[in-house]
């Protein structure tokens, strides 16, 4: 709740709203205390005197009534009309729409066909037909407003129930034993409800003018009652010569209406997910740069040269050190492997490389990037774009979100050609035909114009990479690119990642949880641990014979196939948060040979062996582990 | 032995197209009509990759999903009525995605409380006490009960989803990829306290996963699904090293390993064939080596051999003993 307010506060023209509207409300809510005269008390040889005469400080209408008076009494009728048509449009419309979106189905259907007839009437007429049935009177003014707003609820909260009820939670909850009414109560309901608040903080102000209206045409309150409506419908006559007694009613409509619908926007931003979670704000096309201090030189002359990286996210008062302190190389014609569990910062590393972490709340802090001789962090955008793609490309997880649903792989292949390559669109269609053979995908000259949904999984990665390889690319970085696929497709795709490196001479940066993969695919291989590197070596020999405890415990872990059923060798806890890591060696709370030492000071990347690295005191020297 | 879950002749289909009146354009045979037993005690792994059917499978055991023909015996008694509650009591499911299988405006112990009001009627102490001994099974401290989902990381998530499937206290536990979202330290965490659990309270497991290797760990007979049919069931320790049906053979070449050099193991660039078009005859005759005209025209009903070894395959693969 707190939360809730401070979000709301950071909006100033929704704390204006907010305030205004606490305010009225305030003088509605006291109105019966204050020492006003009676609002239908008639006078009439004091008719239409003028604001600020004595005894009336706005002045009187029509037959001599106190305007003051009768403005904060009509206020609050106002008020609370439209806040009681919210109210019942809000239970109605949401039961309604969350019965059709639960069941489904037929229900559904039904329910939604008779809420798209109710819709299909132009609302203010379908609220002067609900009145001249019932008769007028402020209760049927009331129920037109309500029953008019019904499908606007209805149709919102379907949407989201419908999502909501084919989550797994209700499937568990009906395995649990509860009935569909206690699913739909405990377990929809409160899901749900963020989203009637918002949709009615929008509306509020909506019905207001509603009641005003059908008040205005003499169908709400009835004389003597005032309320702001029927306010400005007897003052109309008087519209020129008495102007003020228009004025009164309708600034006061204007100030209502115009306060909700600030604090509404207000709410709606505050109580929406997306907006709490920044998925709105646009990142900056580069990562932000904020390095301090001298740019280290390369230690290789290596084609790709990642010395000392350092990416932090800076999310409000937390700095999560994604990646601290990373040293990496690869050669041309090289594949390297970069192995870790979630949250150990390999994808970060990865995506450093050419300035495409998210910023906000990505940041480099320190490191370089040496690329055939340059460093790229801090290079302008003009400098990594023309990169992007030509030199560097990348292979990610899921084609399906890489992918443009709405274009033909074949139009979005072209593009990426002609990006880099003034080739015409015939010329770059021929090049992007050979790119999907020799990618293998069968009939690639029909398949060009499919698009991405028409392809299964393993196709769509396939074109993933045709688009990485269009510009003949020095260096391919493959994040987890076979981790969604099943095993027979990810098979292939591995043989066509393995010949295309061979052919084309690509270095290939692949980053994977799977040892098997790795183990299969690549020359080196550096091992991940919260952020930094823990062991780096040929991959035969760090697979073969780990030296890190970490590295060995994870390899134990690993079920593989011709083992027989087995109890496995668990690492007992959890990696560490990267906000808060420890002093020492990040391992060392799961480690079984850790000791006081290990938790004393950073520790150094230490070479222990023929291409090793290992960030341990204490390596292993186990023998040869039979694989 | 008795037989924990019987299947006979289960299978699902669904309408695609569906049209207010008169039926549907097309029906997706997603589970074609299948006979499985697992007996009391036992670990029945399914293994076969996305669309091969194994989810609908899980689904229909647990009563999520009307089977279309067929039924479910469970521990002697037919349920063949789609009706969670009846279902629950006797065999409960574990979800792939644990952070998504809790209720996020819930917390902890509202979770748990429900199967043991709703299913065993127990009152508020006897509640309490129940939730503190399935706690302590799993490894979770009771300070956790009352924090939201959102605050736990997956495999503690996943503990979660156990302990709630646990205090149902069915006998019999589906679990459709209980790790497959996890990092591999955490998942073996889970799969050790897996096999603990099922020798403290004597369970019965179906264990679901793409992951061959995991399931060779765990299981003691395995099933391998293709296109919605079973075409392979035989023990863990034998039928991956020694695969009859050219499927099997093929999942288990495919499966990365270390030290194995890379060959596409299949030399067209073939997937699972259009569920909406399914081919005549064997549903894997596009991508076998060894098809024939026969497999083509005739589909091979699952046989068992002489060492109890079940595959659908009209020329299977020689055994190499």
């Amino acid at each position: 709740m707190r939360g809730f307010l401070t979000l709301l506060a950071r909006n100033r023209l929704a704390l204006v709203g907010l305030i205004v509207i606490g305010c009225v409300a305030l003088l509605a809510l006291i109105t019966p205390l204050l020492p006003l005269a009676n609002p239908n008390v008639i006078d009439t040889p004091n008719r239409f005197q003028p604001p600020f005469s004595a005894g009336a400080v706005l002045g009187t209408d029509h037959l001599g009534r106190d305007l003051l008076s009768r403005l904060l009494w009509g206020t609050r009728l106002s008020l609370a009309m439209g806040l009681a048509a919210a109210m019942i449009a809000a239970t109605i419309g949401s039961a309604i729409g969350i019965i059709a979106g639960y069941y489904g189905g037929r229900t559904d259907n039904v329910i939604m066909r008779g809420v798209d007839m109710l819709m299909g009437f132009p609302y203010i007429l379908l609220a002067l037909a609900i009145v001249a049935a019932l008769g007028p009177g402020l209760m049927n003014a009331l129920i037109a407003v309500a029953a008019v707003n019904v499908p606007f609820f209805a149709r919102n909260i379907r949407g989201i129930t419908v999502g909501i009820a084919h989550k797994e939670f209700v499937d568990a909850a009906r395995l649990s034993g509860m009935r569909n009414r206690d699913i739909i109560l405990s377990e929809v309901l409160p899901n749900v409800l963020p989203v009637i608040v918002i949709a009615m903080s929008t509306t509020v102000g909506w019905m207001i003018l509603e009641t005003a209206g059908l008040s205005f045409l003499g169908l709400g309150s009835q004389p003597p009652q005032a309320d702001l409506g029927s306010m400005l419908g007897e003052a109309r006559s008087a519209l020129i010569t008495h102007p003020h007694t228009s004025i009164v009613p309708g600034a006061m409509i204007l100030v209502i209406v115009m306060g909700i619908n600030l604090l509404g926007d207000g709410v709606r931003d505050a109580l929406d997910p997306r907006l709490k979670s920044g998925a709105l704000s646009r990142p900056m096309p580069a990562t932000t740069v904020d390095r301090h201090g001298p740019v280290p030189t390369a230690r290789t002359d290596s084609l790709l040269d990642i010395v000392g990286l350092r990416t932090e996210f800076r999310v409000r008062d937390r700095v999560y050190k994604a990646v601290g302190g990373v040293d990496l190389h690869v050669e041309q014609g090289e594949c390297l492997g970069i192995i870790g569990e979630s949250g150990s910062g390999k994808s970060v590393t990865a995506l450093s490389v050419m300035g495409l972490v998210a910023s906000p709340p990505g940041v480099i802090t320190g490191g370089a990037v040496h690329f055939d001789g340059t460093d790229l962090i801090g290079a302008p955008y003009e400098v990594l774009r023309a990169l992007r793609g030509r030199r560097v490309a990348y292979i990610f997880q899921d084609p399906l979100a890489t992918l443009h649903p709405l274009y033909k792989v074949g139009d979005q292949l072209i593009e990426a050609i002609q990006t880099h390559d003034p080739l015409s669109k015939e010329a770059a269609r021929i090049r992007a035909i050979d790119l999907l053979k020799s990618v293998r995908i069968p009939n690639a000259e029909s398949r060009i114009d499919s698009y991405p949904y028409e392809m299964s999984g393993g196709m769509r990665q396939r074109v993933g990479i045709a688009m990485a390889l269009a510009n003949d690319p020095d260096v391919i970085i493959a994040d987890e690119p076979t981790t969604a696929l099943d095993v027979t497709v990810q098979a292939q795709i591995l043989s066509v990642l393995s010949d295309l490196r061979r052919e084309r001479g690509l270095a290939i940066i692949f980053i994977t949880h799977d040892f098997g993969v790795v183990g299969q695919l690549c020359d080196r291989v550096a091992v991940m641990y919260a952020g930094q590197i823990v062991e780096e070596g040929p991959t035969e020999a760090v697979l073969r014979n780990p030296h890190h405890p970490y590295t060995s415990r994870l390899i134990d872990c690993v079920p593989t196939l011709g083992g027989g059923q087995r109890k496995l060798a668990a690492i007992p806890g959890l990696p560490p948060v990267v906000d808060r890591l420890p002093v020492g060696c990040a391992f060392a709370e799961r480690c079984d040979k850790a000791d006081p030492t290990c938790r004393a000071d950073a520790i150094a990347l230490m070479p222990t062996g023929a291409g090793r690295k290992t960030r341990c005191l204490f390596p292993e020297t186990k023998q040869e582990r039979i694989v | 032995m008795s037989e924990a879950l019987k299947l006979t002749d289960l299978s699902k289909s669904f309408a695609v197209g569906k049209r207010l009146f008169g039926p549907p354009k097309a029906m997706v045979h997603a589970v074609q009509p299948l006979d499985l037993t697992v007996t009391t005690g036992e670990t029945l792994g399914i293994v076969g990759e996305s669309g091969c059917g194994k989810s609908t499978l899980a689904k229909m055991l647990v009563g999520l999903l009307p089977p279309t023909t067929g039924q479910i015996e469970i521990e002697g008694a037919v349920l063949d009525n789609a009706d969670p509650a009846r279902f629950g009591k006797r065999i409960q499911y574990v979800f792939q995605d644990p952070i998504s299988s809790l209720n996020p405006r819930k917390t902890i112990r509202q979770i748990m409380e429900v199967p043991l009001r709703r299913l065993h009627h127990m009152d508020k102490a006897t509640r309490a006490a129940r939730i503190r001994e399935i706690f302590a099974a799993v490894n979770l401290r009771e300070e956790f009960l009352d924090r939201y989902p959102h605050e736990f990381s997956g495999g503690q998530a996943q503990r979660i989803g156990i302990a709630r499937a646990l205090a149902a206290q069915a006998r019999i536990l589906i679990l459709d990829e209980p790790v497959s979202a996890l990092d591999v330290s955490v998942q073996a965490q889970v799969l050790n306290l897996l096999a603990d659990l099922k020798e403290a309270f004597g369970l019965t497991y179906l264990f679901i996963s793409h992951d061959l290797a995991v399931v060779e760990a765990v299981s003691d007979r395995i099933a391998v699904l293709y296109f919605g049919a079973i075409v392979e069931v035989g023990s863990a320790r034998e039928i991956f090293a020694n695969a009859r049906h050219p499927y099997t053979a093929l999942l288990a070449a495919s499966a990365p390993e270390v030290g194995r050099p890379i060959v596409a193991p299949e030399t067209a660039a073939t997937e699972l064939p259009d569920p909406l078009s399914p081919p005549l005859g064997c549903a894997f005759n596009e991508r076998c080596g060894f098809a024939t005209d026969r497999c083509r025209a005739e589909k091979p009903a699952l046989t068992t051999d002489e060492t109890g070894r079940a595959f659908a395959c009209f020329n299977p693969l020689a055994t190499t003993r």
